[in-house]
């Protein structure tokens, strides 16, 4: 950056009447008092929430919401997640807690025998979904999160999966081509082995 | 699993129609009770001395419950401004919504902090609310009336009719700010000790133009009798405000500051001293801090309105009513005092949600570099059109106002600084084009 590129700016100065400070005070009452009476712009601003939703709108991104966490199952209706840790060593909350067990299916080694979430410790913020190898875990659009006590809001496997089953109709699972844990060559299993019986 | 108490005394709430039904039926009762037992009380309604007993009962009752609905216009007034609706759950239109508030603040915890000064901390605020509601001792609500059924007794629905009215509204409207103080010296908390010396500090200040603002309607007006004042303004139809348009605007401006509202509220300021003078406060004793503030702006508007916007008097410009003292042109009277007062009440709130708070350098330098100035001219200017007779003509006091506004307007052309200190020593940069 050399001298010529700073631009010096002159505030400009404020007239007789602005000095006064007395007609910019009725000017800004103005102002509100256009607003205090257009129920039109309130009606338009305002989401009265249990009657109107954002979804109602049109105003949430579904795809992006980050809300409850679900937990995917595989075509096959199992668990997809292959208890790596790696959501929980990325969880800046340290909300996910997993206990690994050997997996009963020959297509990977382990699985969650526990996977518990609390919701309540969670901040939201995404990184579980970005680290997960296998898209098992993701942030669904539901931000309904209500509960009377606190261990209510320790989501268990049980409870992810339920999730999953409510919400995959607003948000379809993606079926990355990493799934099914280095079996396919990066492909979708569809694409690398269409004949490929599996086996359970 | 049992619902909290919380859940179930919400859903009573939900429920609009016992809570209405529940005040209509007690409304019912009390105006039938009033109907049957008129002959019991008539004979106090006529007595000079037990009237403005029952008219202090009414109104203390009166403007403790507006103080509810005026916590609920604020926040309505606060989400029209904002585009929003404000509350519109509890009831309808949020009509239950003090009922809410005030449950609220009696089943929360009242903590008192170990450290307090705990006599003052106690005290601090029942003597801002006990203050702030004396000051409806000298209002002339509804002028005089005779009763039809004792035409010979003459009563006044003021509660105390002082000498010196004027001076007892000044005085406790600046005891008004011990609360406050107290408050802040016993919270034993820096940030609730700044609220409360900055409260002071204002206060101070703010008095100044005040009392010049209040001097020149007394050279007006020549009497400190309130009911005078008013008396003045609703004979001849030309209310203060018409005659001395700068001296309500300085008086309006510093009963801003005495209330301790936006844009001079400085001892509470939320965004730098975390509620100021109210900090350590909870449950109860921040609801009567709440109160107290409003009471303080309701006694502001009436004492306002019955300074310089004709009191009772229910029309400009026309003496109706002026000398009647029948039963129905008291009612007319008091509606068309409370209706001037809950304009008022409207416009400070407007004002709150319109205009940012002001530094406290700022705050200093309007009270001292601009109104107090401009107070003391003006005072200067009517005490020379009273010598001359003509403090009461309109065209004299308006030719005073005028040049005191093109003075204003002259000296803020010419000097180098803003009344706000925006531009109070920004250089002069010369900058030659490239």
């Amino acid at each position: 950056m050399k001298e010529e590129d700073v631009l010096v700016l002159q505030e400009p100065r404020l007239t007789a009447a602005e000095r006064l400070y007395l007609p910019q005070i009725l000017d800004g009452m103005g102002t509100t008092l256009r607003h205090m009476f257009d129920l039109g712009r309130r009606q338009e601003t305002v989401c009265q929430y249990p009657e109107d939703t954002r979804e109602g709108r049109g105003e949430l991104r579904l795809a992006t919401y980050r809300g409850v966490h679900r937990l995917n199952k595989d075509p096959d209706g199992r668990v997809a997640c292959v208890a790596c840790f790696m959501c929980s060593t990325a969880c800046p909350a340290h909300c996910i807690h997993i206990e690994a067990g050997e997996s009963p299916w020959p297509d990977r080694e382990k699985y969650p025998v526990k996977f518990e979430i609390d919701e309540l410790r969670c901040i939201y913020c995404g990184m579980c979904e970005e680290a997960c190898p296998v898209d098992a875990i993701k942030l669904t659009p539901n931000y309904e999160l209500v509960g009377r006590t606190r261990a209510e809001l320790i989501f268990d496997k049980a409870k992810l999966l339920q999730v999953f089953e409510e919400t995959k109709a607003v948000k379809p699972r993606k079926n990355p081509a990493v799934t099914d844990y280095g079996l396919t060559g990066g492909q979708p299993r569809a694409v690398a082995q269409p004949n490929v019986e599996r086996k359970v | 699993m049992q619902d909290p108490v919380v859940f179930r005394v919400e859903r009573i709430l939900r429920s609009p129609w016992l809570i209405f039904g529940a005040g209509a039926v007690l409304a019912g009762a009390l105006a039938l009770a009033l109907w049957l037992l008129f002959p019991l009380y008539k004979g106090l309604l006529a007595d000079p001395f037990w009237f403005p007993i029952l008219v202090m009962a009414i109104m203390l009752n009166l403007i403790l419950s507006s103080t509810a609905i005026c916590i609920l216009a604020e926040r309505k007034i606060a989400g029209f401004t904002q585009d929003r609706f404000g509350p519109n759950r509890v009831g309808f239109w949020g009509l239950l919504q003090p009922l809410a508030d005030g449950l609220k603040f009696l089943l929360k915890e009242d903590i008192i902090p170990t450290q307090v000064d705990k006599p003052l901390f106690l005290l601090a605020p029942a003597m801002a609310l006990i203050i702030s509601l004396s000051g409806f001792a000298v209002i002339p609500w509804a002028g005089e009336v005779r009763w039809p059924w004792a035409p010979d007794t003459l009563v006044s629905t003021q509660v105390a009719s002082l000498d010196i009215g004027v001076l007892y509204v000044l005085a406790v409207a600046s005891l008004g700010v011990y609360g406050v103080v107290l408050a802040g010296y016993a919270s034993n908390n820096k940030y609730a000790f700044y609220g409360g010396v900055r409260a002071a500090a204002q206060m101070i200040s703010y008095e100044l133009p005040l009392g010049l603002g209040l001097l020149c309607l007394l050279l007006t007006s020549g009497s400190l009798r309130l009911e005078e004042v008013v008396r003045q303004q609703a004979q001849s139809g030309m209310w203060y405000v018409f005659l001395h348009p700068l001296p309500f605007l300085l008086i309006l401006v510093s009963s801003f500051a005495e209330a301790n509202r936006v844009p001079f509220d400085l001892a509470e300021a939320e965004q730098e001293l975390v509620g100021g003078f109210h900090t350590e406060y909870s449950s109860m004793k921040f609801a009567l801090f709440f109160l107290a503030e409003y009471a303080h702006m309701i006694t502001g508007s009436a004492v306002l309105v019955a300074l310089f916007c004709g009191g009772w008097a229910p029309l400009p410009f026309s003496s109706w009513l002026a000398d009647s003292t029948a039963w129905w042109a008291l009612l007319i009277k008091l509606g068309a005092y409370l209706a001037k007062v809950a304009v008022c009440i409207g416009l400070f709130m407007l004002v709150r949600w319109t205009i940012p708070r002001f530094r406290f350098d700022q705050l200093m330098r309007i009270a001292w570099l601009s109104l107090v100035p401009v107070g003391i001219a003006l005072v200067a200017g009517t005490a020379t059109l009273t010598v001359l007779g003509l403090q009461r003509t309109w065209w004299a006091c308006l030719g005073l106002n005028l040049v005191a506004l093109l003075g204003m307007l002259w000296t803020a052309a010419r000097s180098g600084r803003t009344v706000t200190g925006r531009q109070d020593d920004l250089p002069d940069i010369h900058v030659e084009p490239a």
